[in-house]
């Protein structure tokens, strides 16, 4: 009887010890990612912070944490000193021409793959695969010389052909219409419906979400591209966002730099990003850990 | 039925794709083949009419470059340095989100935020973070990072400015990097922790295993397949860095004091082209293509070792 009591106050002292050793861990693991998290927020306040301020605010010894008259001015002069409207409507205008054409390359070619039967199906989508491995870099001196030889320097064409086929998008909406069962496609067609037709009234509506995806990624990337349009297409006219941006505050750490209008205009590049972020947030994640795209 | 009608259809679908993937994809791995071997090929004398003999030429000019053995150091320090503790301090924070209840789908949301950021904007916020603003050898503003550590009661040090060293620039890139490689590390992990039958929790949770040997024993080697990948793709991002450089540094790639002195090969393979010397710049490129290959068949090799699927 005795001892049966003892085991019951050990057993007691042993759950009550780890309860409060569960208590410490748990408050632990959210410290740790309290600071983490603020840390990974830390240059997005940092960058609205300075954007609001004067520069001579901005330049006092003693930083402030918010900005003691708040300069929206800081706004538009980034708007203008960094051309972004002219920058926004190239990027829009490449992103949009580029992601629907893009779209309709890689319906038809994932729709091939997944429902048709042709001679050498196999090998070609293999091949097509094997190129996913190579760099980019690889392509682009020789397609830096074959856009030269086509006369597309300085051109939206430049910015939009080269990169229209993505392997990866192509294979993604590939496996998304293998799940939709074969009998549809069948039965479709002893009903005598067309390809068209039943890739628009069906293929398409079931495979909606990775279609929004790709688009959002595509305009990401358009968004975000620098190489290619740095190399090719850097006249004035044609320049895109972050390719301008970059351009507009040229020394990065210069003593002269007007760092409010400088942050303003980061800012201003970064919120239509921040956005899509906040309302399409679900269809990016899904898009990026199927894809494995990385930034 | 299943007959040459639908083979030219499949065709026909598969046809813009199959031109565009032609000119613009096989053909450049090609002549850039093509290019590599051909000595001292030079684009505007090969307009001019020259003709080339075969051989390892540009390959050696490649390296003999003044800045190439510089670049590839680089390139090399900031993968060996930014994959591994960016995948480790990535496993941590899925960890930790995975073990919470409450709070975890907004710190979730917060943790990927820096996914969808332009990375030369960003690069440029790291830049006035560090930034020292000077005016005739006084100091201004030391920046918020220096003052943080002046505020713990350090020296501030000169980040990214004329005069500043090379170990503190790499600094600052090492903690731009990994800023950035966080998300997608934390989006994959995090997606494998989620599907690992809880059942091997509970189990250790009768044994009463402490929670460090849970992660290590158990979440880690599950887990592996996807720390496999991330490691690997960390890497050939990793071989490929450039544009977060010319974010925080611009296109001089280093501190006015010493251009070029952050320059990675991407950058070395760019810096080639306005001068037509395609030999050399397809040469680069090739190199770098084969340490990605052979850095990714070591990472196959050593996880075939280590993974248990």
């Amino acid at each position: 009887m005795a001892s049966v009591t003892m085991k019951e106050q050990d057993m007691r002292s042993v759950t009550a010890r780890s309860r409060a050793g569960s208590v410490l861990a748990k408050g632990m693991t959210y410290l740790f990612l309290m600071v983490m998290a603020l840390i990974v927020l830390f240059p997005f306040y940092w960058m609205i912070n300075s954007s609001l301020k004067t520069l001579a605010e901005y330049r006092l010894s003693v930083p402030t944490f918010w900005p003691k008259t708040v300069i929206w001015s800081n706004y538009a002069e980034a708007f203008t000193t960094a051309r972004l409207g002219q920058l926004f409507l190239n990027t829009l205008l490449v992103g949009v021409v580029s992601t629907l054409l893009s779209l309709v390359i890689t319906v038809l070619s994932a729709f091939a793959f997944a429902r048709l039967e042709f001679k050498g199906k196999n090998v070609m989508f293999g091949a097509l695969l094997a190129t996913m491995m190579i760099p980019g870099e690889l392509f682009t001196i020789t397609n830096y010389r074959t856009v030269n030889d086509f006369g597309w320097l300085n051109t939206y064409t430049v910015l939009i052909v080269p990169f229209l086929v993505s392997v990866c998008y192509i294979y993604l909406l590939r496996q998304n219409f293998l799940q939709i069962p074969n009998e549809l496609y069948l039965a479709a067609k002893v009903d005598g419906t067309s390809d068209f037709k039943y890739l628009w009234t069906v293929m398409i509506p079931l495979s909606l979400p990775t279609l929004i995806s790709i688009t959002i990624l595509k305009m990401m990337g358009a968004w975000n591209s620098y190489i290619w349009p740095r190399l090719v297409a850097n006249d004035a006219a044609h320049q895109m966002v972050t390719n301008g941006l970059r351009n507009a505050f040229k020394d990065a750490a210069g003593d002269q730099t007007n760092y409010p209008v400088q942050m303003a205009a980061v800012a201003l590049v970064s919120f239509p990003l921040f956005l899509v972020y906040i309302f399409l947030r679900k269809y990016i994640m899904k898009g990026v850990s199927r894809s494995g795209i990385k930034g | 039925m299943v007959d040459s009608k639908q083979q030219w259809k499949a065709w026909i679908y598969l046809a813009p794709a199959i031109v565009l993937l032609l000119v613009f994809t096989v053909w450049p791995i090609i002549n850039t083949v093509i290019m590599a071997f051909q000595n001292d090929y030079n684009a505007m004398a090969a307009v001019g009419g020259q003709t080339f003999t075969i051989g390892i030429e540009n390959f050696k000019r490649a390296v003999e470059y003044r800045n190439f053995l510089t670049c590839l150091k680089n390139t090399a320090l900031l993968c060996v340095i930014t994959v591994p503790a960016s995948t480790l301090l990535a496993l941590l924070i899925s960890a930790a989100l995975n073990s919470i209840g409450p709070l975890k789908k907004a710190l979730t949301t917060v943790f990927f935020l820096p996914y969808v950021t332009n990375s030369i904007a960003i690069g440029m916020v790291f830049a006035a973070m560090f930034n020292m603003v000077r005016t005739v050898r006084v100091v201004q503003t030391a920046g918020i990072i220096n003052n943080v550590i002046m505020f713990f009661g350090g020296e501030p040090i000169n980040w990214i400015n004329a005069g500043s060293t090379y170990w503190a620039n790499m600094t600052v890139m090492i903690i731009y990097i990994i800023w950035n490689a966080l998300p997608f590390k934390i989006l994959i992990l995090l997606g494998g922790m989620q599907s690992i039958n809880k059942q091997y929790y509970d189990a250790a949770k009768v044994d009463g295993s402490s929670r460090s040997r849970i992660l290590w024993r158990i979440t880690v080697p599950l887990l592996s397949p996807m720390i496999a990948y991330v490691v690997i793709t960390g890497f050939i991002g990793g071989f490929k860095e450039y544009t977060s450089i010319v974010g925080v540094f611009g296109e001089t790639m280093g501190p006015v004091s010493d251009k070029g002195r952050l320059n990675t090969m991407v950058g070395y393979i760019y810096d080639t082209l306005p001068r037509s010397d395609y030999g050399r710049a397809s040469a680069a490129a090739l190199i770098l293509f084969g340490i990605i290959l052979v850095v990714t068949l070591i990472n196959l090799w050593v996880s075939k070792k280590r993974v248990h699927y």
